[in-house]
């Protein structure tokens, strides 16, 4: 089985064989015992070579994501291969620094000792990746896990098939295969693997495969992080430029046909608010997508037949103002905009993940905290507005896995902003020195000196009233109270 | 409808009712807690005398300190740390404001074992509190004395409405499990551990488990064996060694242990006299149950010192076994008493291999005067917590983190950690709602300078901070 990083710019080579589940934990497991994922070198070595599969396989990449999902170039560059490479470098630029012991305040007691927190991997990490962001969503927290020296095994989404394929036959070939696998596979493959011992699992998709990867993680005691999904509301206020809204609104609810976990999923904003909404939105789409949208270049499809499916179902709620048509051969959605929508239809019980906007209306900005905080907790949740008091009105009444401002996922570009759910939209964060530490055990450590016995004197039976005393004076000196 | 429907109900309402975010709740609160703590403290010692025979100095230091100590630091950095953290920023988003809001999740659950049955309830406690939530409460039912107190007494120092104590065994857990909380704070044993986890995926509540595992500690040859005695002893038979961080297991060589058996009659003759069923400063066993377990680890290996024992009294005397088997049950369960089995390696190589074919324990230890020696076994092993030449200290600082990994646990607490534990962390970014021509360039149709600026915009500022 070979083991060094391929030659640069080999053309792809189809994996020789599939090596039983069991076999690939196994062997993994084993190259993790060894140590050899442990020195930084090894793990800059295998961030350089994820950084060339980025620059090599570019075209690859491109095409792809085009043949999946439609994305163009400059959707593939800013969400998906430049924002992988931004991560790479951040790794690789900060690595040596995040892996430093991190020195801790002492207390009386153990003033002559050396108090630290040191960083180690956790062993064997299964990364489970889905089909919107097939390069962002699997590279992203792998070059966490490898920062972290972990051993990883990959499972790329099967809905994409074409990306499935790159991941699978092409990446391996730029790390070191002793140490990290990619395997393919459908929904039972994923049961399978998930009935194996891994010390951390990292998951994006939905709530419900959410509980099913959490309970099989339960089994063997193996820390989760989970990022789902939900319906992230925007409120748009009245104190607002409609035009400035609905451009940042659109960019946001239609970059990547809609499928964005964090994209505004629906709009609450009064009756006067929505009528100088629409047309902006009008204006917006057109301008971003020309008069027949299906012939923009910058427009994407939707990812499979049975999400065209369901988007189609979608479009029978409320009003179409905007938009609204479809072509099933071509797995073409309009962006759309729904108005005149009840919280008990479809488009407003699930997550739309897709090019539709309902817009709902309120009476009142109190009207529409209270609608948010009887859902479930969102991913993402977003204000419109010029005041910022009624931003920070709503930032404090609400509460959301990430907020943004007066735009939309902006945030997603700054790892120095942790990225995860909250309640069922997920737990756990990660991007930047965040997914180091997401896959790192941060170990308490402390260092005695061996002799200086006199000083223990105090602590041992039999107990005096002095040194009881004393012992509790000590334990609550500190040297240092910002932790 | 079961009982505690309508208390999950009362605290969830006053959750959503915005009464435990402000400081100045929080603040009340906290220092409720340690009013509880220093009016109460003869019962409280009394109690813990009751359920444990633990000794005043042990309680002292061992709960109601450290449960003090927790208030006071809370107290002292609430403020610094309810602020939000602002974050570097890049070019893209240099004008606005980025930062870092921490926010209570909502319902808390904790649920607390009988070893340290005020400590280990009240710490996470602080914790919760501190970070605005409200908090059901769940006290070991085993250990009845401080459970009574829990359930009776601390109320009346907290805000009613927003927190409570239930009360029951592992019946009335289970069923206390099935609600939706939205954080689950456990420490208990690694099965359980599994139950409370797997319930808690039923509603995708995040979880810290506190667990156990048997803690391995490495004696090397180079080292004064009296010193490492006093210490290995101390940190063994505090809390008659109900403790989940506690020394479970020695390694050394044969001729280490020659010199270390005598070493440990010295340091608990010293420590408990001629005769420890009479000391003052040994504990109990907490109940029949754990009286009998560890009864039946006494047929381990051979008795060098000790052995003996009183079910009437639920006494077991300091032991210490040698000739200990792998596969005996003194090193298949994790022992969790004052029985410290010693088991001969030939070098510092096999007991690390020894250490790694095992589940990675809460702690681990290593005794040597070559500072080498005890770097080379924290390099080569893992563990929640490591102390080098020394037990368990590294808790009394809550400045480390304290938790375990593996089946030992996840997640961790004590100071600010615990503080982070109970918040959510929420990414802001904040910007303006005009300046719309900035943004042009990042709207469809889409040309290639529209990218060059985009990516331009996106990369870090290289001067703001490597330090995240």
């Amino acid at each position: 089985m070979s083991n060094k990083c391929a030659t640069k710019g080999a053309d792809p080579e189809p994996m020789l064989g599939t090596e039983p589940f069991e076999d690939t934990v196994q062997r993994l497991r084993e190259a993790f015992k060894s140590g050899r994922t442990r020195p930084a070198a090894f793990r800059e070595e295998q961030l350089e070579a994820l950084g060339r599969f980025l620059r090599e396989k570019q075209e690859l990449l491109y095409e792809a994501l085009a043949q999946d999902l439609q994305k163009s170039p400059l959707n593939s560059d800013i969400s998906e291969i430049i924002l992988c490479q931004n991560e790479v470098d951040l790794a690789l630029k900060n690595l040596k620094t995040w892996m430093k012991d991190k020195p801790a305040s002492n207390n009386l007691l153990t003033k002559l000792d050396s108090a630290f927190t040191r960083k180690e991997p956790l062993g064997l990490v299964l990364i489970i990746a889905p089909w919107n962001y097939p390069v962002n969503l699997t590279l992203v927290p792998l070059i966490g896990a490898i920062a972290a020296g972990n051993c990883v095994i990959l499972k790329p989404p099967e809905i994409s098939k074409r990306i499935e394929k790159v991941l699978t036959e092409v990446l391996p070939q730029y790390l070191d295969q002793s140490c990290f696998a990619v395997v393919p596979g459908g929904p039972e493959e994923s049961q399978k693997m998930l009935q194996h011992k891994f010390d951390h699992i990292f998951f994006t998709g939905s709530a419900r495969v959410g509980k099913i990867v959490m309970a099989a993680a339960a089994k063997h005691l193996t820390p989760v992080t989970l990022e789902l999904g939900g319906k992230n509301p925007c409120y748009v206020d009245d104190n607002c430029d409609p035009q400035t809204v609905a451009n940042r609104l659109a960019w946001f609810r239609y970059f990547n046909t809609g499928q964005t976990c964090v994209a505004p999923d629906y709009v609450l904003c009064s009756q006067e608010m929505q009528e100088r909404l629409v047309p902006a939105l009008q204006n917006a789409i057109t301008r971003f997508y020309g008069d027949d949208p299906r012939s923009s270049p910058d427009l994407g499809r939707i990812i499979s037949q049975r999400h065209f499916k369901r988007l189609h179902e979608l479009l029978s709620c409320g009003r179409v103002v905007i938009g609204g048509q479809s072509d099933e051969d071509d797995l073409y959605i309009a962006p759309t905009v729904l108005v005149d929508v009840q919280e008990t239809e479809q488009v407003m019980q699930e997550e739309v993940f897709g090019p539709i906007l309902p817009l709902m209306t309120v009476r009142s900005l109190d009207e529409a905290i209270d609608f948010i905080n009887r859902q479930e907790k969102a991913l993402a949740l977003y204000v419109f507005s010029n005041d910022s008091k009624v931003v920070n009105q709503v930032l404090d009444q609400t509460s959301s896995g990430n907020f943004g401002g007066n735009d939309g996922f902006l945030y997603m570009t700054l790892p120095s902003l942790p990225f995860g759910g909250v309640g069922k939209s997920g737990m756990g964060r990660y991007h930047g020195k965040f997914s180091f530490d997401t896959f790192s055990n941060h170990r308490a450590c402390l260092l005695a000196p061996s002799g200086l016995e006199k000083l223990n004197e105090v602590r041992y039976p039999p107990y005096s009233y002095q040194a009881q005393k004393f012992l509790r004076w000590a334990m609550r000196s500190h040297s240092c109270t910002l932790l | 409808m079961d009982a505690f429907e309508n208390t999950v109900q009362r605290l969830r309402e006053a959750f959503s009712s915005g009464r435990t975010r402000p400081a100045a709740f929080r603040v009340a609160q906290l220092e409720g807690l340690g009013r509880f703590l220093r009016e109460n403290k003869q019962q409280l010692q009394d109690a813990l005398a009751q359920d444990l025979q633990k000794s005043a100095f042990e309680s002292e230091v061992s709960e109601i300190a450290i449960s003090q100590s927790e208030v006071d630091l809370a107290l002292r950095n609430l403020r610094a740390w309810m602020k939000d953290q602002k974050v570097p920023k890049n070019l893209a988003t240099q004008l606005d404001s980025a930062f870092i809001r921490k926010e209570p999740f909502g319902l808390v659950l904790i649920i607390a074992p009988w070893n340290y049955p005020l400590n280990l309830i009240l710490v996470p406690l602080v914790g919760a509190i501190a970070a605005g939530n409200c908090v059901m409460l769940k006290p070991s039912e085993i250990s009845k004395s401080i459970e009574k107190i829990l359930a009776q007494v601390l109320p009346r120092y907290l805000d009613q409405s927003c927190f409570a104590v239930a009360l029951g065994g592992p019946e009335e857990t289970t069923r206390l499990l099935e609600h939706r909380f939205d954080y689950i704070f456990f420490t208990g044993s690694p099965r359980v551990g599994k139950i409370v986890m797997a319930a808690a995926a039923k509603h995708l509540t995040p979880v810290t488990l506190e667990l156990g595992g048997k803690n391995p500690c490495y004696v090397d040859d180079n080292c004064d064996p009296q010193t490492v005695a006093n210490r290995l002893a101390w940190f063994r038979y505090f809390n008659t060694g109900q403790t989940c961080v506690a020394p479970d297991y020695v390694l050394c060589s044969q001729e280490m242990q020659e010199r270390l058996v005598p070493a440990l009659q010295n340091a608990i003759t010293r420590f408990y006299g001629d005769d420890p069923r009479s000391s003052p400063n040994l504990g109990r066993i907490i109940s029949q149950k754990h009286f009998k377990r560890l009864q039946g680890l006494l047929r381990c290996g051979r008795v060098v010192i000790g052995g003996q024992s009183e079910e009437n009294n639920l006494y077991i005397a300091p032991t210490v076994l040698v000739d200990v088997q792998e596969t005996e049950p003194v090193m298949q369960e994790e022992v969790f008493g004052p029985i410290l089995p010693l088991m001969t390696v030939r070098s510092l190589d096999e007991a690390i291999d020894f250490i790694n074919h095992r589940e990675k324990p809460l702690a681990l230890y290593a005794f040597s005067n070559n500072s080498q020696v005890v770097k080379q076994v924290l390099a080569r092993t893992s563990s929640g917590g490591f102390c080098g030449n020394d037990g368990f200290m590294h808790l009394t600082l809550a400045s480390l983190p304290f938790g375990g990994v593996g089946t030992s646990g996840m997640g961790s607490y004590h100071g600010k950690f615990s503080f982070d534990t109970f918040s959510h962390h929420r990414a802001c970014l904040l910007r303006s709602p005009g300046m719309e021509k900035i943004n042009d360039f990042r709207y469809p149709p889409y040309s290639p300078r529209n990218l060059r600026v985009l990516l331009m915009a996106m990369e870090e500022r290289s001067c703001s901070c490597t330090l995240l």
